[in-house]
């Protein structure tokens, strides 16, 4: 990989992020009522309301209102929440922290899934593994993640069962089956439409590359079986894999929302929701920036994972 | 067209995606006039019932009749994922399009611009332009089909490149025909076919993220006979009555479902070496 690939892709990841904070600082912009209307509510007396205005900083034009904005998010000044009235920077990384939890343990349990399961598929093409996995995966992209969440909900985590809460979270520190037990259901569900799309990717890339020629020469040179699966197939296979395991990023981002909202888990998605249901703008900006931050930096991770298995790529 | 149709009814999947989609479309003709009882009727002593003679897919907290609702939600809920593609697929063709026909510095910048739209995940696309809209179906329809534009206006972008190269359009352009004409004329036609079979698989995805939408409370509002909407409606009575929640979710799988695996049939007939079911 070379210095040069490493700072373009920095700088169209940079460009990325200045591209987004406009069009959430712009989609805040149009929304009807601003601050200052929030936290007075609708009865407020136009001179209270022009007050608050001038003291928040809201007469100013738009450039210099954006500006300060985006000087304060690289500063760590989010401003403060209109609904709860905390600073907005401290509640998004403390929700952050734990979708992390729930969007890392669930992307390590497809991965860990996934890939041996499309692997199996390719090698033995037609056979019983390949038919379930195709079943499996229509059936993982087309059910929605609130369904799936849903319906989860529905038969696992009945009261009379007792097996699993319908929802909420427990810290690590109340004790180590509390914290699992509120994370196995939110997991599942988004387990379900991530395993669909990796181990789909992997089994179509396998195929491609167990025909190549290279692989049919390691073969003939007389390496094991699974010596010619592991280090040549599977290594090629994995590249385009680990750009699909980036974009399922972003579902996963969208499935999170979803999946916090049915479980009630006090997660960044949750706290998107509270703020459009509250139109609290300094935290519907912070978590949306925040979220679209998350997915940025996953594809250039992609890009240069990538890049540093296949030596050859170079950037355009 | 008649080779593509054959190659479809030869794989599985085309033929039971085609069947899927004759049943949507049966639905989308005939769902509300199938419907047993008024979808918006109660029966308040029938109230939370499962499935039985006199309600086929059970009652719900008012004892309106599932069936009833989900045969009426049918027609919304297809509609909806295919009106929401066509118009995000004509957005973002005539973006690709003019960009990738003006070339140089402006298709640079609106490329740029386009890849960070894309930058942001789908759901939280939609989910922002309908909180400046307002919560409702128009409104969700319009935010799906804004979410899904970015990703057509690329693949338009890159076919509209290779037609640019082509001789007919160096003629067009020595023949002095304005740039107008040149794309809707010219190029379009050629454009066109590889952009609809990529919306072909965009309709799942639309009628997914708005049902997600209605799930949320930020698509169809009460006492509408949406999928998503009845989900949400089911979560307080879910563990009363289970079947509130399974029928109006098995729908949904099943359109989408239809539209996934016609998607694919479809691509792999128009394009055999994409293959491998993908």
């Amino acid at each position: 990989m070379s210095l040069n690939y490493l700072l373009k892709r920095l700088l169209a990841t940079l460009l990325t992020l200045w591209l987004v904070s406009l069009v959430v600082f712009g989609i805040t912009q149009v929304l009807p009522g601003n601050a200052a209307q929030m936290i007075l509510g609708e009865f407020a007396t136009p001179e209270a309301l022009e007050a608050l205005e001038r003291r928040l900083g809201l007469d100013a034009p738009v450039w210099l209102q954006y500006a300060r904005w985006a000087g304060g998010i690289l500063v760590g000044d989010w401003g403060t929440s209109t609904g709860t009235s905390l600073p907005v920077f401290g509640q998004v990384v403390e929700n952050l922290g734990r979708s992390m939890v729930l969007a890392g343990i669930a992307l390590f349990v497809v991965t860990l899934l996934a890939v041996p399961l499309g692997v199996m598929a390719a090698v033995r093409r037609g056979g019983v593994v390949d038919a379930s996995v195709s079943v499996f995966s229509y059936l993982g992209v087309s059910l929605p993640e609130f369904v799936t969440a849903t319906l989860l909900v529905v038969f696992l985590a009945r009261p009379e069962i007792g097996l699993f809460p319908a929802g909420g979270y427990a810290p690590l520190s109340a004790g180590l089956w509390p914290f699992l037990s509120h994370l196995i259901l939110p997991v599942s569900a988004l387990t379900l439409i991530l395993m669909a799309h990796i181990s789909r990717q992997t089994r179509s890339e396998m195929v491609d590359v167990l025909g190549a020629e290279f692989v049919r020469t390691a073969t003939l040179k007389g390496l094991s079986r699974r010596q010619v699966l592991v280090k040549h197939a599977l290594r090629n296979a994995m590249l385009p894999t680990v750009t699909v395991i980036a974009l399922d990023v972003g579902y996963l981002i969208g499935g999170i929302v979803v999946v916090e909202e049915v479980f009630a888990f006090p997660g960044l998605g949750r706290l998107l929701l509270f703020a459009i249901q509250n139109r609290d703008l300094p935290l519907l900006q912070g978590a949306a920036v925040t979220m679209a931050g998350v997915y940025a930096l996953a594809n250039l991770a992609a890009d240069l994972a990538y890049a540093w298995l296949d030596r050859r790529i170079q950037y355009e | 067209m008649a080779r593509v149709g054959r190659i479809l009814l030869r794989s599985p999947m085309g033929v039971i995606g085609g069947a899927l989609l004759l049943l949507c479309l049966g639905l989308v003709l005939f769902g509300p006039a199938l419907a047993p009882y008024d979808p918006t009727r109660f029966h308040p002593a029938e109230r939370l019932q499962g499935p039985s003679g006199a309600f086929w897919m059970g009652t719900d907290q008012f004892g309106r009749d599932i069936l009833s609702r989900v045969l009426a939600g049918a027609r919304a809920t297809i509609l909806f994922g295919v009106i929401a593609t066509a118009l995000g697929t004509a957005l973002g063709t005539t973006i690709g399009l003019a960009s990738g026909f003006a070339g140089g510095r402006i298709d640079e910048v609106v490329m740029r611009f386009n890849d960070s739209l894309l930058a942001i995940p789908g759901l939280l696309k939609a989910l922002l332009i309908v909180t400046v809209l307002g919560p409702s179906t128009t409104n969700a329809m319009l935010a799906v089909a804004i979410a899904t534009a970015p990703s057509m206006a690329r693949i338009a972008r890159s076919v509209t490149l290779s037609v640019r190269a082509r001789d007919y359009v160096a003629a067009a352009i020595a023949r002095g025909e304005g740039a107008a004409f040149i794309m809707a004329r010219e190029m379009l036609p050629n454009v066109i076919a590889p952009v609809i079979v990529e919306s072909t698989i965009r309709v799942a995805f639309a009628i997914m993220t708005g049902a997600t939408l209605s799930f949320l409370g930020m698509g169809a509002q009460p006492p509408a006979s949406d999928w998503g909407l009845m989900i949400a409606e089911a979560r307080n009575f879910m563990h009363r009555n289970p079947w509130m929640v399974v029928w109006p979710g098995l729908s949904i799988a099943m359109v989408a479902i239809a539209f996934n695996l016609f998607g694919d049939a479809l691509r792999d007939a128009l394009n055999p070496r994409s293959g491998h079911g993908r």
